[in-house]
């Protein structure tokens, strides 16, 4: 009985997510400096894994988090290498 | 003992959406860089945890559970703080004058 519960609710954590996203879009676009923009990149992918999470939960399938594994590792690697292009102006020196 | 899983598993998804959305909110919300950092390097970070340890508690209970979120979860809480940290750095050497003086 409570199964539909979570069927009923998936959708809506998801639309949550969606709203998570468009603004940490909405700061990716704005924002003023260069560090703001690769934290926006951060919070991006990281909403982003979340959604395809969610997605996996709702369509019963546990190939996706192979794919949130793959946006959570590039993702750090992304931010990583931005940050320290910022820092020494090259990133490997 | 499905029932309080599926309870369970719905507190962990509505916190979670929850914290991942206020971690967004602080992101565009708040007026400058170092406040910003707060919201997605804590409440984002927790929020997508909760999600990550609800989908796994799901999946436990259709029958096809795997590690492999707690894989994504563990990598997840152990980056978010290098990248705030290397981002705070960045942003140190943008605004130099942001830095707290040293003690004594």
């Amino acid at each position: 009985m409570t199964a539909g519960w979570i069927d009923a609710v998936l959708p809506w954590v998801a639309g949550v997510f969606v709203l998570a996203l468009l603004l940490s879009a909405w700061r990716l676009l704005r924002g003023p400096s260069l560090p703001d923009r690769i934290l926006a990149l951060d919070t991006l992918y990281i909403n982003a894994l979340a959604l395809l999470v969610v997605l996996g939960m709702l369509l019963r399938s546990s190939l996706y988090f192979e794919v949130a594994m793959l946006i959570g590792l590039l993702g750090f690697v992304g931010t990583v290498v931005l940050s320290k292009f910022l820092l020494r102006g090259d990133v490997i020196e | 003992m499905n029932a309080l899983l599926d309870i369970l598993m719905l507190v962990l998804l509505v916190t979670g959406a929850g914290f991942a959305l206020l971690g967004s909110w602080a992101l565009a919300r708040l007026n400058d860089f170092f406040k910003r950092l707060h919201g997605p390097s804590k409440a984002t970070t927790l929020g997508v945890g909760c999600v990550l340890l609800a989908s796994m508690l799901g999946f436990m209970r259709w029958g096809q559970g795997s590690g492999h979120e707690l894989l994504i979860a563990f990598f997840l809480f152990l980056t978010a703080p290098v990248s705030a940290h290397l981002l705070v750095k960045a942003a140190l050497k943008r605004w130099p004058q942001a830095a707290p003086k040293p003690p004594g």
